[in-house]
C-alpha cells in the first residue's frame, strides 16, 4: 500500500495541476476583464455625456436694464396674443431698444456682447408676461457666443479676461436655460433648443406607430396562426428575416427612390420619415410578435375551438389579448431603435436646417438624432455642449421607453 | 387637410352603417322570435361597416395621390396661366410658391408674379375638395346601401366578414415581400442607370474614388469611380478593426456570464451590457469623433506619427467595436447554451478544469454558432453608417495604416445624396451602386449565417 503514491504527490502532476489551476484564474479574469472593460466603456460614454450635457442645459447671461415703456413699447395684453407679434416688436424698433440699452448699461462694446438675436429672447419674455413691458425691468439676455465660450475658459484669451471681469461684476452668469427644450434649431448655440427637432421625432413616430404596429401585429398572426406550409410563406418568412437585418441605410435609399417618387412635394416630412421607419420597425414587431404568439399555449386554442369558436374568434378573442404584453414589448422596441435612427432620415432630406416647430405631418422637419448629427458638424464651440444636451434627452427618452417595456414584460409576463 | 377629411368621413360613416345594421340585426331577432339568426348581430355590423370603410379609404388614396394633379391642370387651364415662363425651374416655383400661400402653409407671397396664382389655386383647392367628399360620400352611401340591403335572418355575415378579415391579414404579411421586392428594384433600377453611364469593370475594380457632382453629367469619366478603396476601407474599419475588439470582448463576457458569474449577477450585468447595444447610433458617432479620434491621434504623436489625422480608421473601428460587443455576445450565449449539458458533464466528470472544459469541449462544439453570429455581426458592421461618417474621414485612402483617414461604402452612400448635385447625375447615382453592394452582400452573410445556425442547431436536437 505505501508502494502507491497518490498522484497528487508527484511533483511533476503537482506541477502540472498547479499550471492548469494557474490557467483557469488566468481565464476567469480574463472573462471577468472583458465585462469589467464594455461596463467601463458604457459607464464611460454615458458620463462624458452627462458631464458635458449638463453644461449645455446652462447659458450665459447677461443682465441689461431695460425700461421698455420708455421707448413706447406698447403693453397692449391683445396685442400680444397674436401670432406676429415678435414681428410686430421688430418694426417697434425692439432690436435697437435692445443695443443702445446694452451700450448704456455695459458700456461700448455692450451690443456685441450680447447675442446678435438677443431681442428675440427678450420678445419672447415680454408676450410670456406682458407686465415687463410697463416699466425699468432687469431682463437675462443671451451673451454673444465668444463671451459664452470665454466664460467656459475657452476661446480667445480676451474674451475670457472680459467674461471673468463681467462675471466679477455680477451682470454675467450661467442660468439654467428652460428656454433649450422650448425652442428651435438656430445658427447661434446661444439661441438654440430641440423642440423643433423633437416635436419632429415625435411626429415621426407617430406615422411609424400607425403604419408598423397594425400591419406587424397581423402579418405575425397570419404567420403564426393560418399560414399554410408552402413556398409562400417561405418566401415571407425568408424576407422578414431579412429584413430585419438589412442595414438601416438601404431603407433611406428605398424612401428616397420609391417614397419620394410617388410623393416630391414632401421632402423632409415626418410622414415619409414615418413610412420609411415603418418599414424598418415592421420586421421587429413580426418577429417578437410571432414569439409571444408561439408562448400562448395551444390548450388555450383548443378550448375555445371545442366551444365552437371560428378559428378567427380564436384568435382575436382568445389568443391575442393573451399575447398583446409581449408584442407591446417588442413593439416599443422596435420604436426605441426607430426613435434613435439616423441614417435613413438623412437619405430622405430630414437634415434641412429647421427654425421652427413642423406643424404637421407634411410640414419640412427633422427629427432628434439627425439634429445630433447637424450640430455635431457645427464649427463653433459652443454647440459641442449643446450636442451633448440634446444627446442626454433622446437618451432619456430611450430610457424611458425600455423602462416601459420591461416594465409591461414584469406585469404582464406570464409563464404557462 | 382633405386626405384627413376623407379619412374621418370613412370613419364616421362606417359606424353609422355599423350601429345602423346591427339595430336591423336585432329587429330579426325579435321579429322572427324563436327563428335563429345565422350569425350574431356584431357580424351583420362589422359586415356593412367594412363594405362602407375600405371603398371609402380606397377612394381616399387614390383621390390623395390625384387631386394635386387636378388642381395644377385646373389652374393652368386659367387665364392667367399664359403669363406663365415656358417651363423650368421658375416656372415651378412659382406655382408651388402660390400653392403654398393658398393652402395656408405660407403667410404671403415672395414672388410677385406668384400672387396672381393664389387665387385659382385657393378655387381650384376648395373646388376638388368639395368634389372629393362629394365622391366619398356618394360611395360610403351606395356601398352601405347595397350591403346593408343584403341584411337577413339567414345572412351568413359572420363567414363572410372573417374571409375580409382573413385577406387582411394575409396582405398584411405581403408587405414584407413587398418591401424586399421594392428595396431590390429600387436598387436595381438606379444601379443599371450608373452603369449605363459607368463601366461596371472600373467601378468594381478601380482604385481611384473622386467622383465630382459638379462634372458633366453626359460624359463622366469612369476611371474617377472605382470602389476598391470603399470596399477596402469598409472591410478594414467593420470587418477587421471592429471585429478584433468585439469577437474576444463578446465571447469571453458569454463566457463568464454563462459559465462562471453567480445568477444574481448574471441577471444584473446581462442587461447592462444590452444598453450598449441600445445606444444610438449617433451618439457613439459623437463619442468617437468628440473623445476617442482625438485621444488616439495624440497617442500616436507621443509615439512619433506625426502624420496621423484626427480623424482615422482605428477611431470609428473601436468604437463600432464596442458597440457590436452585445451582439456577439448574446449569439455566443445562445450557441453555447445549446450544446448538450452532457458533454460538459463529461468533461468535468473526467477532471478538466472548468476553463479546459469550455476551450476544449464547449466552444468547439459551438463554434458553428459563434461563426454564424459572427457573420452577422460583420454583417451589421459593414452597414452601420453614423459612426464612419461622423468619425472615419472622407479621403477615399487604400491603405493599411489604421491611423489614416479612411472612407467606406456607407459614407460615400451619405455623401453623394447629402450633396448638391442632380439625381441624374453618375456621381448620386454612384449611392444606389454602392447599396446594391452593400445589400447584396449582407443578404448573402445574413443567408449564410441563419443556414448555419440552422443546421447546427438540428444537429444536436
Amino acid at each position: 500500500m505505501s508502494n502507491i503514491q497518490a498522484p497528487t504527490r508527484n511533483e511533476a502532476f503537482a506541477k502540472r495541476l498547479k499550471k492548469r489551476y494557474a490557467a483557469e484564474r488566468m481565464f476567469k479574469l480574463a472573462g471577468l476583464g472583458a465585462i469589467a472593460f464594455s461596463v467601463a466603456v458604457l459607464i464611460f460614454l454615458l458620463s462624458s455625456m452627462a458631464l458635458n450635457g449638463l453644461g449645455g442645459f446652462q447659458r450665459a447671461e447677461l443682465s441689461v436694464p431695460i425700461d421698455l415703456s420708455e421707448y413706447g413699447i406698447s403693453a397692449n395684453a391683445d396685442q400680444f396674443a397674436t401670432p406676429s407679434t415678435v414681428q410686430a416688436l421688430e418694426a417697434q424698433g425692439l432690436p435697437d431698444i435692445v443695443q443702445i440699452s446694452a451700450v448704456t448699461a455695459l458700456g461700448e462694446d455692450g451690443a456685441s456682447e450680447l447675442s446678435s438675436q438677443a431681442w428675440r429672447d427678450l420678445a419672447a419674455q415680454i408676450i410670456a408676461n406682458p407686465e415687463l413691458a410697463r416699466g425699468p425691468q432687469t431682463f437675462n439676455l443671451p451673451a454673444s457666443a465668444d463671451l459664452a465660450a470665454g466664460l467656459n475658459n475657452e476661446g480667445s484669451p480676451e474674451m475670457q479676461s472680459l467674461a471673468d471681469q463681467l462675471a466679477n461684476q455680477g451682470v454675467l452668469s450661467e442660468n439654467f436655460d428652460f428656454g433649450f427644450l422650448q425652442r428651435s434649431d438656430a445658427t447661434d448655440p446661444q439661441l438654440a433648443g430641440i423642440w423643433g427637432a423633437l416635436k419632429g421625432s415625435i411626429l415621426t413616430m407617430v406615422v411609424t406607430l400607425v403604419l408598423a404596429f397594425p400591419i406587424g401585429v397581423l402579418a405575425a398572426l397570419y404567420l403564426e396562426e393560418y399560414a399554410p406550409k408552402n413556398r409562400w410563406t417561405d418566401i415571407i418568412e425568408v424576407s422578414i428575416n431579412n429584413l430585419a437585418a438589412v442595414p438601416s441605410i438601404i431603407f433611406g435609399l428605398l424612401g428616397l427612390a420609391v417614397f419620394l417618387w410617388i410623393f416630391p412635394n414632401f421632402r423632409s416630412a415626418p410622414l415619409i420619415g414615418g413610412m420609411t421607419l415603418a418599414l424598418m420597425t415592421m420586421p421587429v414587431i413580426v418577429i417578437s410578435g410571432r414569439n409571444a404568439i408561439k408562448a400562448v399555449p395551444p390548450s388555450i386554442r383548443d378550448g375555445a375551438l371545442a366551444v365552437g369558436a371560428s378559428p378567427i374568434q380564436v384568435v382575436f378573442h382568445h389568443v391575442l389579448p393573451l399575447a398583446l404584453p409581449g408584442i407591446l414589448t417588442g413593439t416599443i422596441i422596435g420604436m426605441a431603435r426607430a426613435l434613435g435612427e439616423t441614417a435613413p432620415l438623412l437619405m430622405i432630406g430630414m437634415r434641412a436646417f429647421v427654425a421652427t416647430p413642423p406643424d404637421g405631418f407634411t410640414a419640412p422637419a427633422t427629427v432628434l438624432p439627425v439634429q445630433i448629427f447637424l450640430w455635431s458638424d457645427e464649427i463653433d464651440r459652443g454647440f459641442v455642449e449643446r450636442t451633448s444636451a440634446a444627446i442626454i434627452v433622446l437618451l432619456l427618452f430611450l430610457l424611458l421607453m425600455n423602462g416601459l417595456a420591461i416594465y409591461l414584460r414584469n406585469k404582464f409576463e406570464k409563464t404557462w | 387637410m382633405s386626405p384627413i377629411t376623407l379619412f374621418l368621413i370613412a370613419l364616421g360613416l362606417g359606424l353609422a352603417g355599423w350601429l345602423a345594421a346591427r339595430a336591423k340585426a336585432w329587429s330579426f331577432q325579435q321579429e322572427s322570435g324563436a327563428k335563429r339568426l345565422a350569425a350574431r348581430p356584431n357580424y351583420h355590423a362589422w359586415y356593412v361597416a367594412l363594405w362602407i370603410v375600405i371603398p371609402t379609404l380606397a377612394f381616399a388614396l387614390i383621390w390623395t395621390l390625384t387631386a394635386p394633379q387636378l388642381v395644377i391642370q385646373s389652374v393652368l387651364a386659367s387665364e392667367a396661366a399664359s403669363t406663365l415662363p415656358e417651363f423650368g425651374f421658375q416656372r415651378e416655383s412659382i406655382l408651388s410658391e402660390a400653392r403654398a400661400v393658398a393652402s395656408g402653409s405660407a403667410g404671403a407671397v415672395f414672388n410677385p408674379a406668384a400672387q396672381e396664382f393664389v387665387e385659382p389655386f385657393r378655387e381650384a383647392i376648395s373646388r376638388y375638395r368639395l368634389i372629393g367628399i362629394a365622391i366619398a360620400v356618394v360611395i360610403a352611401f351606395g356601398c352601405g346601401l347595397a350591403s346593408f340591403l343584403r341584411l337577413k335572418p339567414d345572412f351568413t355575415a359572420r363567414t363572410r366578414v372573417e374571409r375580409t378579415v382573413m385577406v387582411i391579414l394575409l396582405l398584411a404579411s405581403l408587405v414584407a415581400i413587398l418591401t424586399t421586392f421594392g428595396i431590390f428594384a429600387s436598387l436595381v433600377f438606379e444601379t443599371f442607370r450608373f452603369f449605363g453611364m459607368v463601366n461596371p469593370i472600373d467601378f468594381l475594380f478601380g482604385t481611384f474614388w473622386g467622383p465630382d457632382p459638379m462634372s458633366n453629367p453626359d460624359n463622366p469619366d469612369s476611371s474617377r469611380y472605382g470602389a476598391i478603396p470603399l470596399f477596402w476601407g469598409t472591410i478594414y474599419i467593420g470587418a477587421i478593426i471592429a471585429m478584433i475588439v468585439a469577437i474576444p470582448l463578446g465571447l469571453m463576457s458569454a463566457i463568464y456570464l454563462t459559465q462562471y458569474a453567480h445568477p444574481k449577477v448574471r441577471a444584473w450585468v446581462k442587461p447592462t451590457l444590452e444598453i450598449l447595444a441600445g445606444v444610438p447610433t449617433v451618439v457613439y458617432g459623437y463619442f468617437a469623433a468628440l473623445t476617442v479620434a482625438p485621444a488616439i491621434r495624440d497617442m500616436a504623436y507621443s509615439i512619433g506619427f506625426t502624420s496621423a489625422s484626427s480623424e482615422s480608421a482605428l477611431a470609428a473601428g473601436l468604437v463600432m467595436g464596442v458597440m457590436i460587443i452585445p451582439f456577439v455576445s448574446s449569439m455566443a450565449d445562445d450557441s453555447i447554451a445549446a450544446v448538450p449539458s452532457a458533454m460538459r458533464d463529461g468533461s468535468l466528470a473526467m477532471g478538466a478544469t472548468t476553463s479546459e472544459t469550455i476551450r476544449k469541449v464547449l466552444v468547439p462544439a459551438a463554434l458553428p454558432g459563434i461563426v454564424a453570429g459572427v457573420m452577422l455581426a460583420i454583417s451589421r458592421a459593414i452597414g452601420e453608417t453614423m459612426i464612419v461618417v461622423m468619425a472615419a474621414g472622407a479621403a477615399a485612402n487604400l491603405t493599411g495604416n489604421p491611423l489614416e483617414a479612411m472612407t467606406t461604402v456607407t459614407f460615400q452612400i451619405v455623401a453623394m445624396l447629402t450633396g448638391e448635385g442632380s439625381f441624374d447625375h453618375p456621381a448620386t447615382l454612384s449611392a444606389f451602386a454602392l447599396g446594391f453592394v452593400l445589400f447584396m452582400v449582407t443578404l448573402g452573410l445574413n443567408f449564410v449565417a441563419l443556414r448555419v445556425v440552422k443546421r447546427f442547431r438540428e444537429a444536436y436536437e
